[in-house]
């Protein structure tokens, strides 16, 4: 068993409420920090653990802690990045929908950390349910005195708000966040300034991934170093795993950075190995935007050594033969899987989710889309694999923020991976039956 | 700061942004533009056709950056060393762009009001292919009615964002914006509201691309077969300082005038563009400077000596003698 500090307590009846989370040890890192910590020593604990952002991009928390800019007189905000919307990711709302208070006690560290008295939670508008949960947990703990003026008897006064958002794969783009919390239309800013410097409102402000700040808690009660041990190198602690597909048990795992991919596939702790004795074809192993692998490529790296669940390891060989963690949705697909119809609907996400701000991916990604749905028609070319590899190259690095990049990759993966399936199946002309996609596409605007 | 743009070297004040210092060295080297528009305050950026290669950050960290910028939104620093057209890179992903903004494009030129002095046709002309890629249904929208005097058509849109700059910016009251998203965003009134404001026509001249246009002055003419004139009248609401499209004796339309780089040098009021569109409403002072490759300078000037007379009698007559002071 490896070791959970984040969900360790899921089971647990009653633990959304505060009175059973406190029973079992929660808001000790809150009176920790408040009574035996300086704001600073909260940041250097963090640096020390080695935690990287949780979201997808893996950034170190605590370096992005420590370039916030923090000018005289002007205030700071902690914007916690709810909006979780990567096809395969849904750890987060485990979390928030499980133990709620997790993540406010996160919240009130983290801001004392950062010297925060205002902190939001951007939730995205599907996630309604979850908004109210954490709402009640939010007004629990105002009653109980862990939120409002002088948190503990200390100088430290904290107000946390619920947002919830539209609905919007955009607006988990930590800018056009931001733009969608002031209450504008959700598009990326352009960077610079960084929301470090101009963020909310134009303050400097810290965007954090639920899990990374739920990660603070744990951090803080038993130091940074203590929680730089779990884990290989760079890759430190521990990571909440949305696991789907076709495995016997799919759902989200709590694992020790370092564990073998193939064993969180085939153990019985975790996947519990691919349903009905089928043979495992291809894994995405980070959330829909990151490079697809196959079985070779995903169980071992090109050099031959087993890949670990790392950020390191699983992007050993960049993305001709590698991949990444992102934001730990593990999509696993068997032997029957037709990979050109699993793209189309990755094409077809991003296509509806494009803002529609920077021409190249709001072009190119209905593009690709209409020229996916050719293959499933039946009606494709072989010229039609190089142009989709033309177009996704000329999106990619183009764009203001990284959906032109997430919208790129996957189809860059697949046809660097399964250019032969593509190839089959615009020779054999065969209609696909995607008639669900298309009764979709009537509710489209 | 100093900062190499093609192998150049210029030197630029602190806040400069690339584009700008490209512009400062001269128009081989300056980046095309769709959406930037100087005149606008957070303008550029969305449409990509300005991105350069910067293959040196600055003297104190030379190293690369890792992606093409957005040369409009990207300030200097110094000993900054960019690529712009010698960058075989930069030239293929340009042309990528010139290829995303057309594939959805009516390409409706022969009966496009902005034909002869439309961005999106030079950009074509200079960065596409001649032949497209796209073979699918292009994108279709209504055409809406703001106002009496301006007419959007979406379809020829290629979100600069331009006019939504400009009504936030010169316009109070925000009637004009985008809605909805990816592909299917269009710039709107809300509810095809009317945008009724002093200012409003100056969305038609910041427009790169035919989806603005002067109701007052649609399907009347191409623009190569009328001649710019500059001209100004006494306006309090702005400087009245225009640019007058004669066709014969009439006038067609009024515009703002325009810089080299086609943006509006002063911002004009409806009452001048739309209201005043007699020859005697205006005081003359000569014809406009047009750019020798644009198509308007084409067939204009054969009768330069006979116009200079026609304004010249047209001064005297009304006492004004100040034109002929002029060098």
């Amino acid at each position: 068993m490896g070791k959970k500090l984040l969900i360790h307590n899921d089971k647990v009846p009653g633990i959304e409420t505060l009175q059973v989370y406190r029973a079992n040890g929660g808001y000790a890192s809150v009176e920790k920090a408040l009574k035996s910590m300086s704001p600073d020593q909260v940041t250097d604990e963090v640096k020390k653990s080695g935690l990287r952002g949780r979201g997808g991009a893996g950034f170190p928390t605590g370096l992005k802690w420590s370039f916030l800019a923090k000018p005289e007189g002007v205030p700071r905000y902690l914007v916690c990045n709810a909006d979780e919307s990567e096809p395969g990711t849904f750890k987060d709302r485990y979390l928030m929908e499980k133990i709620p208070h997790a993540l406010i006690e996160g919240m009130i560290t983290s801001s004392y950390a950062l010297g925060a008295n205002l902190s939001y939670i951007y939730i995205r508008g599907e996630y309604f349910y979850v908004a109210r949960i954490l709402e009640n947990a939010i007004k629990e703990a105002y009653e109980a005195g862990w939120l409002g003026k002088n948190i503990l008897g200390t100088n430290f006064s904290h107000d946390c708000y619920v947002q919830v958002g539209g609905g919007a794969y955009i607006c988990g783009e930590e800018t056009a966040l931001l733009e969608s919390l002031e209450g504008k239309r959700g598009n990326p800013r352009i960077k610079p300034p960084f929301p470090a410097v101009a963020g909310l409102w134009g303050c400097p402000t810290v965007v954090n991934n639920v899990e990374t700040i739920a990660a603070v808690a744990p951090i803080v009660n038993m130091g940074g170093e203590e929680y730089a041990k779990i884990g290989i190198g760079k890759s430190t602690g521990t990571k909440l795993i949305s696991a789907s597909g076709h495995i016997n048990k799919p759902g989200v795992y709590e694992i020790e950075l370092g564990i073998p991919v193939e064993e969180f596939i085939y153990s019985e702790e975790y996947c519990g190995g691919i349903r009905n004795g089928k043979k495992l074809k291809a894994v995405v192993a980070g959330g829909s935007s990151v490079p697809i692998l196959p079985t070779e490529l995903i169980l071992k790296t090109a050099k031959g050594e087993p890949r670990l669940m790392t950020y390191e390891s699983l992007a050993d060989g960049g993305f001709q033969t590698g991949t990444m963690l992102g934001s730990g949705g593990f999509i696993v697909m068997d032997e029957d899987t037709s990979i050109v119809k699993n793209l189309f609907t990755f094409a077809r996400f991003y296509h509806h989710e494009s803002c529609g701000q920077c021409s190249p991916c709001r072009e190119g990604t209905g593009w690709m889309e209409k020229i996916l749905k050719k293959f499933l028609n039946g009606t494709a070319t072989e010229a039609d694999v190089d142009l989709l590899w033309d177009i996704q190259s000329k999106i990619e690095g183009k764009t203001i923020c990284p959906l032109g990049e997430a919208a790129a990759w996957p189809v860059a993966a697949a046809i660097r991976h399964f250019k032969h399936e593509f190839i089959e199946i615009a020779k054999s002309k065969k209609f696909v039956d995607i008639s669900h996609y298309n009764r979709l596409n009537k509710v489209r605007v | 700061m100093k900062v190499t743009i093609d192998g150049i070297e210029i030197d630029v004040p602190k806040g400069t942004t690339i584009l700008q210092a490209a512009r400062m060295i001269g128009p081989e080297v300056a980046p095309p533009t769709m959406c930037y528009y100087s005149k606008l305050k957070t303008s550029g950026g969305y449409c990509r056709t300005c991105i350069v290669k910067v293959t040196q950050g600055s003297t104190a960290n030379p190293n690369p950056m890792p992606k093409p910028v957005a040369s409009c939104r990207t300030e200097v620093m110094d000993g900054m060393v960019v690529q712009n057209i010698t960058s075989p890179e930069i030239l293929e992903a340009r042309k990528g762009v010139v290829e995303f903004l057309l594939i959805n494009h009516p390409l409706d030129c022969p009966v496009c009001d902005q034909a002869g002095e439309c961005k999106l046709q030079d950009l074509g002309y200079e960065h596409g292919s001649a032949k497209t890629r796209y073979e699918f249904k292009r994108r279709e929208y209504d055409m809406i009615d703001i106002g009496d005097k301006i007419k959007l058509h979406m379809t020829r849109c290629i979100l600069c964002y331009r006019c939504v700059k400009t009504c936030e910016q010169i316009t109070d009251g925000r009637v004009h914006g985008v809605v909805h998203r990816g592909d299917a965003a269009e710039i709107s009134t809300y509810i095809q509201q009317a945008v009724s404001n002093d200012f409003s026509g100056n969305v038609i001249d910041v427009c790169p691309v035919g989806a603005l246009t002067d109701k007052t002055f649609r399907f009347k003419q191409r623009v190569w077969f009328t001649k710019p004139v500059d001209a100004h009248r006494k306006c309090d609401k702005c400087s009245g300082k225009v640019r007058l499209w004669f066709k014969g004796e009439e006038v067609l339309r009024v515009t703002a005038r325009k810089d080299q780089w086609d943006e509006v040098e002063e911002f004009i009021c409806n009452s001048c563009r739309f209201d005043h569109k007699k020859k005697t409403d205006w005081i003359i002072e000569g014809p406009s400077k047009i750019s020798r490759q644009s198509v308007i300078s084409q067939n204009h000037y054969e009768n330069l000596n006979e116009l200079k007379l026609q304004v010249l009698k047209q001064q005297k007559a009304l006492g004004f003698i100040e034109f002929d002071k002029r060098p």
